[in-house]
């Protein structure tokens, strides 16, 4: 057997959960934003920048979950066991975010707020629950004869606490330079200076997290600062600062486009961070890739597919962002 | 939580999730295909009334397809959070049949819903179309991949077992398992006349009412021609599908018909009613036709089906649940089949419009689709038991560790947030069906030509939900 079939699928899932990271990120943020503006034009601009594509954007996490099935049948029942609570909040999250959508609009005049109020705290507790989940994930499970040894609760502790606001800040910042890229005006102009904190917020949580994960994991630690792979991974923490450089001075500027781009290499540079932390891990501490890799028949026939509809499926999906390219105002057309 | 075990609470979660689940892709398979062929009709006709009802609709799909989408991402994940050992198991045929639907089907449905519902006024007639088509391709592909899983996991066939999980060997087989054919035509049909009985009752609800408008009768006339052609087609694959799990599932149809004895030489009656008794195994009160069993599932006089009594009482699946269950849906299938047929009559007479009994008769039915899916589903998976996949794994060795406390924790939350945000979803689509067609839509007919335009005019309209200031403007319009 020449080709690594866990190797490709760990980088497909990889790939997918990094999409679901950016995309779902900007229109969670745009949730975990709204309790920042109050007038009722300026939320429905907001929401309506993501309406025709936000049901796409999540569709990645479906994949991340389905692909872990295929792909890594153990990981799947494992984690989602280990991760029960946290994964079923995040569901309920994304319930209530996601008729809010639909239902915000519908609603009479009484009901609108309720749903407004929904699709905000629909789309913190969504983001806090995934970042719990990460934390969790990068501090491991305990397994036992394939299958999950831990309590309900393992996965509460002060780190995976600090990870779920952690990416609350984040998703903030995508949603945020999202906002600028995608409205104008005095919108445009609140999300211009709400931008720079929340640049240092998420800067410090970066900082949090690449000092707390060495210092707790010797694993982590022992990869990170042998010699050879210091010199390899020094990039992505300075990079990661240049790209900071880089936003404040863009937001400084005006730049409309500029700081959305960059608030994506910031979440791309963490994530690629973590990966080089756990990778070749799928259940942190011990399993690794090939260790809960599906048969090799199930891995071949699912890989025919994805690599065969991957590339439709990104092309169809920027089509569809073009057809909506643009700024989105309120009050034109039809009411 | 009441007593109840883990592995009750386990099934109880699953079943009450994905019960609330299907009723939403029911109508949003049957209401994209609608659309895409009001969509068609305008573009060949350009008759307003097509593009009143297309619009008409297509506020009350979206409204379901997100309620389809968010119930659904729950399923994707309770397979882990419920099954795990099932899932590890299992996971090598299961997951990458998964993995296809995503790939192939909620993608295409999400990618081109937002042109669907929000483009209009941004890309060109044709476009827009395939885009309406493209979301009606998808929700049928979705079908196929997860009736496929399922199915496999009533009639397993392709794999073999190593290491103490499946191994797929041949992917063909794996996937064209015996039921499944069977099964992606009763579920098809069953989500068109679903949706068809939805449609209808919403239109004899406007001519009740004394609304006439074209669109309204048309809607009304296209969903009585589709319940005459669809109700007759799904009894015919219903008996197919029924002597097909004889075939391999005798337990599941044993416990349907309440058929606790076999006695040499006698032929199998049918039980109308009655009501199987397990612990006296006997149905008790049967009001049954001689020979009628015989005939239907054998085709034959006298033929011999198994009984329950000839599986051990661990394996024999629930037949006072499913037994019901079953004449419920057989039941509504009649009476759905009665409809088709008055409604030609009236046709016939020329009285489509006017017939009150037809009118009321079609408002009742209104739900009776979706009852009979949900009661279908019932009798296939509760027959299956007590196996996740037949034959190979028990239900009972697939559930996951967890307590039973924390399993009543998320099931009494489900069961609340499900019954809040559905039951005002499903009032909000109630609410949009008695405004009926001909209010909001995109400004008349002049598209505006995308490559011409990229300014101010062309922006999507607010507020940039599928149904414009829908209820809000209740009492503006007439
Ligand atoms: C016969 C059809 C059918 C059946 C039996 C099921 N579904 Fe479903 N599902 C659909 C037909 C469908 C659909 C028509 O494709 C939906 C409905 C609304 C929608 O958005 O797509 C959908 C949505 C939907 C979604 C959201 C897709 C998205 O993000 O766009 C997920 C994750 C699932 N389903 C998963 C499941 C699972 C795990 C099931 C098994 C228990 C299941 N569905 C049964
Ligand atoms: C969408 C329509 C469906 C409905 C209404 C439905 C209904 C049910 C019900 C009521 C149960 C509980 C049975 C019991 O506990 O006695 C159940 C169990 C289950 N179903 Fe289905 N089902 C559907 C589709 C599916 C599909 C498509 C799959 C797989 C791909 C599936 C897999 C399972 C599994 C794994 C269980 C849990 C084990 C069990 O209790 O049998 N179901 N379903
Ligand atoms: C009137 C004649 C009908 C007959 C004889 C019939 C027969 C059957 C049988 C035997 C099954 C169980 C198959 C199995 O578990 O292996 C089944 C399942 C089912 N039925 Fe029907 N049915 C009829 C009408 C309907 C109608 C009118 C609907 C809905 C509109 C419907 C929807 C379903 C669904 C959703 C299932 C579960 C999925 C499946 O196994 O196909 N049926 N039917």
């Amino acid at each position: 057997m020449g080709i690594d079939l866990p190797l490709i699928w760990a980088v497909i899932i990889g790939f997918g959960l990094m999409m679901y990271v950016i995309m779902d990120g900007f229109d969670l943020g745009i949730g975990i934003l709204f309790p920042f503006i109050r007038d009722r034009d300026d939320r429905d601009v907001m929401v309506n920048t993501v309406a025709p594509v936000w049901d796409g954007n999540e569709t990645w996490l479906v994949l991340g979950g389905a692909g872990l099935l295929a792909a890594f049948p153990l990981a799947y029942s494992v984690l989602l066991s280990a991760l029960y609570l946290p994964l079923i909040f995040m569901l309920a999250g994304l319930i209530w975010r996601g008729v809010a959508f639909e239902f915000r609009f519908k609603a009479d005049e009484g009901h609108r707020p309720f749903w407004d109020h929904a699709f905000a705290w629909g789309s913190i507790v969504a983001t806090f629950c995934q970042g719990l989940a990460l934390g969790a994930f990068i501090n491991g499970f305990r397994v036992e004869n394939g299958a999950y040894a831990g309590g309900v609760l393992d996965f509460l502790s002060p780190f995976s606490v600090f990870t779920g606001l952690g990416l609350v800040v984040a998703y903030a910042l995508l949603g945020c330079t999202w906002l600028i890229l995608k409205t104008e005006g005095p919108l445009q102009t609140r999300m211009i200076a709400l931008a720079r904190p929340i640049t240092f917020a998420l800067l410090a949580v970066i900082a949090g997290v690449s000092l707390w994960t060495p210092l707790a994991h010797e694993g982590v630690a022992a990869r990170w600062f042998s010699l050879p792979n210091l010199l390899f991974f020094l990039p992505v923490p300075l990079l990661v600062l240049a790209a900071a450089y880089g936003m404040i001075k863009a937001l400084a500027r005006g730049s409309h486009g500029l700081p959305f781009l960059l608030a994506l290499a910031l979440l791309f540079l963490g994530y690629s961070g973590l990966a080089i932390s756990l990778f070749p891990n799928i259940i942190p501490p011990a399993v690794s890739i090939w260790g809960a890799a599906a048969p090799v028949q199930s891995l071949g026939f699912a890989l025919v597919g994805a690599l065969f509809i991957i590339p439709f499926i990104l092309g169809y999906t920027a089509w569809s962002y073009y057809v909506f390219r643009g700024k989105v105002r309120a009050g034109d057309g039809y009411h | 939580m009441f007593g109840l075990t883990a592995l009750e609470l386990a099934r109880i979660q699953f079943g009450f999730t994905v019960s609330f689940h299907i009723i939403f892709p029911a109508i949003t398979i049957g209401l994209a295909s609608y659309l895409a062929v009001l969509e068609a009709m305008w573009l060949l006709r350009k008759d307003e009334t097509y593009r009143e009802l297309y619009f008409f609709w297509s506020k009350v799909f979206a409204v379901n397809f997100a309620m389809g989408v968010v119930s659904g991402l729950v399923m994707a994940y309770q397979f882990g959070t419920n099954w795990s050992y099932f899932s590890s198991f299992a996971g090598g045929v299961t997951g990458p049949l998964l993995a296809y639907e995503v790939l192939t089907a909620f993608f295409l449905e999400a990618g081109f819903l937002g042109v669907m519902l929000f483009g209009w006024n941004k890309v060109g007639p044709g476009l827009h179309f395939f885009a309406t088509v493209m979301v009606a391709v998808g929700t049928l592909i979705s079908a196929t991949w997860i009736l496929a899983s399922n199915s496999w996991m009533q009639t397993p066939q392709g794999f073999e077992i190593i290491n103490g999980r499946v191994v797929p060997v041949d992917w063909l087989k794996v996937i064209f398992n015996p039921s499944f054919p069977y099964r992606l035509v009763h579920m098809t049909l069953a989500a068109y006349l679903a949706t068809a009985l939805f449609v209808a009752a919403s239109g004899a609800w406007h001519l009740m009412k004394g609304h006439r408008t074209p669109a309204i009768r048309t809607m009304f006339s296209m969903a009585l021609w589709m319940l005459l052609f669809t109700a007759p087609l799904q009894i015919l694959a219903g008996d197919q599908h029924g002597l097909n799990t004889l075939e391999h599932q005798p337990a599941k149809i044993a416990a349907m018909e309440g058929h606790w004895e076999r006695t040499p030489g006698e032929a199998v009656p049918l039980i109308l009613f009655g009501w199987p008794d397990l612990a006296a195994e006997t149905t008790r009160w049967a009001v049954e036709v001689p020979h009628l069993g015989s005939l239907i599932l054998t085709h034959s006089w006298d033929g011999q089906i198994p009984a329950l009594k000839d599986f051990p009482p661990e394996d024999r699946p629930n037949s006072t649940v499913i037994f019901w269950t079953f004449r419920i849906m057989v039941g509504l299938g009649m009476l759905m089949l009665a409809l088709g047929a008055l409604g030609l009559l009236q046709r016939l007479r020329g009285k489509l419009h006017d017939s009150v009994l037809l009118q009321r008769f079609a408002l009742v039915m209104g739900p009776s689709g979706l009852i009979a899916i949900l009661a279908g589903w019932i009798t296939t998976e509760m027959g299956r038991q007590p196996y996740v996949v037949y034959g190979v794994m028990r239900t009972a060795d697939a559930v996951s560790n967890h307590s039973a406390l924390a399993l009543s924790t998320t099931l009494v939350l489900f069961i609340i947030m499900y019954f809040f945000v559905f039951g005002i979803g499903v009032t909000y689509m109630l609410k949009l069906v008695g405004k009926g067609p001909g209010h909001g839509g995109p400004a008349e007919p002049e598209r505006a030509d995308p490559a011409a335009d990229t300014g101010r005019n062309q922006r999507p309209s607010r507020p940039l939900s599928a149904a414009p200031g829908a209820v809000l403007s209740i009492g503006h319009g007439e």
